[in-house]
């Protein structure tokens, strides 16, 4: 069953506390030297998910593996092919970046922890930090050693929860950057979040996890085909042209916002659909202020499934 | 070979936690100011100030309350070590550890030995600054050994204590808690003044609770007065509260780190 070039695999997975069920049925691979997404809103389990396959939580029910080996039963041999970075930034604020680092490849028995060390705070940029309390690194700056910290020991797979929650749009970006350089070294990634815009830029396949339950999956580009159409806006100059063009275009089932004096309009991406509505404008006499263009975001496709799933279910 | 590979790796975790424990010990202003200095004023205070009211019979007050202020060392000491605990077991870096493969047992035995060290240290400063302000003993080898022997065994159990503590607590605030309750166990003892001076019901309750004959027997032994047989009694009370508290802590450490 199990190929041979996955990394992860998830099947049946469940969990609860207590009364509540946070996960209910989990199911997926991730592919061995590739950067996997669980995106979904606070509350919607991504934790529980990360805390079960770094062996740190049991589940309840089903099962996971990683390289091959079992999460419960060989947790030891997994912890040997992983790394987390958790929510928090996992560092010691009275070692020095140095320490840190030293103690995590002592801890991972490596043969050159030093050389080690000195590569990585190269590597990300933190020499100049390296013999300065922690206490006094900025949280970008954490972030970094957090995450070398997770890379000392080689792991195979690298466990990121929420890895940019609190940085600044800079970091946010420079943190990217970072993620994708060691990806490209073969490491498999897995990392939740939050924003749909990290996801889409780092990932290679998306799992969109709701109420315990994953209810999309795959690459960005699948994800965004849910969203069959994107849509254009057109924009009229005043009230009566805007009624004028709603009348004309009735069979494109065009929508109108008189707030803003505009038609949107579902397309199916063709440019011979938009030479046909705009054709039909110009023949009519009426002259389009603004068009746009909207493309379906992966943004739509989330709150679009999100919203279906609320509509069949319970609304809380 | 596997086993040896195993103890090696084991120890070698230990150590390498121990290091990091005993940085945060050491490098923690706060810390040494409370353990440290603390104890050193309060012996400053009651040498200088309340001592000369207070009639010890025909030992020096000095010499009277150093095994007091340094039980209270220990005490306050060890309070640091259920905070370095608890900050451990509740912050993120515990997930960090614990998705590693490194010994469980490192975490805990780090901080019990890092406890040990620090509190061995801090015992020290206090004495030298003892001496520094007129303590003097007649003690033998053989006094001092059986001293030192009381002092760490009581160590030990105040560190069990605070582990145990460090662990239930769910905030620094709770974890320390239990130190208060030595404190007051301190100032209801012969550590300041002699039980006999004391009011009725508290003069009973000051003869029969643990603090008294761990501090007469240092007493006894560093000053050569008599103390009948408070040493047995202090290895008895510390002995109990030892196991007891090792029985508990690890119960509750396996069970978190399950």
């Amino acid at each position: 069953m199990i190929q041979m070039n996955t990394a992860i695999s998830v099947s049946g997975l469940e969990k609860s506390y207590k009364n509540l069920k946070v996960l209910k049925g989990i199911n997926f691979t991730v592919k061995q030297g590739s950067i996997f997404a669980l995106l979904g809103s606070n509350g919607s389990g991504k934790t529980t998910m990360i805390k079960i396959l770094t062996t740190l939580l049991k589940p309840d029910k089903g099962s996971a593996q990683i390289c091959d080996f079992d999460v419960v039963r060989q947790s030891d041999q997994v912890r040997g092919k992983i790394s987390l970075t958790g929510q928090s930034a996992a560092v010691d604020e009275i070692l020095t970046g140095r320490e840190n680092l030293r103690m995590i490849g002592k801890l991972r028995h490596l043969p050159d922890a030093n050389n080690k060390t000195d590569e990585l705070l190269e590597q990300f940029d933190l020499l100049d930090a390296a013999d300065r309390r922690v206490a006094t690194y900025s949280g970008g700056m954490r972030r970094k050693l957090d995450l070398a910290m997770s890379l000392i020991g080689n792991p195979s797979v690298v466990f990121l929860d929420e890895p940019t929650t609190g940085l600044d749009p800079q970091g946010r970006i420079a943190m990217w950057g970072i993620i994708k350089d060691f990806s490209h070294s073969g490491v498999t990634v897995f990392l939740t979040t939050q924003y749909l815009e990290e996801a889409d830029e780092l990932a290679d396949q998306i799992a969109i996890l709701n109420e315990g339950k994953i209810v999309a999956e795959g690459t960005a580009t699948e994800l965004k085909k849910l969203i069959p159409h994107g849509y254009i806006e057109l924009g009229f100059r005043d009230e009566k042209e805007l009624q004028l063009a709603h009348d004309l275009l009735d069979e494109y089932n065009a929508s109108l916002n008189q707030e803003n004096q505009t038609l949107s309009i579902a397309t199916d991406g063709s440019i011979k659909q938009m030479t046909n509505i705009l054709n039909r404008l110009e023949n009519g006499d009426i002259p389009v202020a603004v068009f746009s263009q909207k493309l379906p975001t992966l943004e739509d496709v989330f709150l679009t499934i999100i919203g279906e799933n609320k509509g069949k279910g319970h609304d809380t | 070979m596997q086993i040896i590979t195993r103890v090696k790796n084991n120890l070698s975790d230990t150590m390498v936690m121990s290091g990091r424990c005993m940085r945060h010990a050491f490098r923690s202003m706060d810390t040494l100011i409370t353990v440290i200095a603390t104890p050193i004023f309060m012996m400053l205070m009651f040498v200088y100030v309340f001592g000369g009211a207070i009639d010890t019979g025909s030992i020096n007050y000095i010499n009277f309350v150093v095994p007091g202020i340094v039980i209270m060392c220990i005490a306050t000491g060890t309070a640091y070590s259920a905070m370095r605990l608890n900050n451990d077991m509740t912050k993120g870096i515990i997930d960090r550890f614990r998705s590693m493969p490194i010994a469980k047992s490192s975490i805990l035995a780090a901080h019990v030995l890092t406890s040990v060290v620090f509190n061995t240290f801090s015992v020290v400063v206090v004495m030298l600054s003892a001496i520094l302000m007129g303590f003097r003993t007649q003690a033998g080898i053989t006094e001092w050994l059986v001293v030192i022997g009381i002092l760490l065994l009581f160590t030990l159990a105040l560190t069990w204590i605070s582990m145990m503590f460090g662990l239930l607590a769910n905030s620094m605030e709770g974890a320390v808690g239990y130190s208060y309750l030595f404190l007051i166990l301190i100032f209801l003892s012969s550590a300041f003044v002699p039980i006999k001076s004391m009011h009725g019901i508290v003069r009973s309750f000051a003869e029969y609770q643990p603090m008294t004959p761990i501090i007469e027997s240092i007493r006894s032994l560093l000053t050569g007065v008599p103390a009948g047989n408070s040493a047995l009694i202090s290895v008895l009370w510390c002995s109990g509260m030892l196991i007891t508290s090792y029985i508990a802590a690890m119960q509750i450490y396996k069970h978190k780190l399950a």
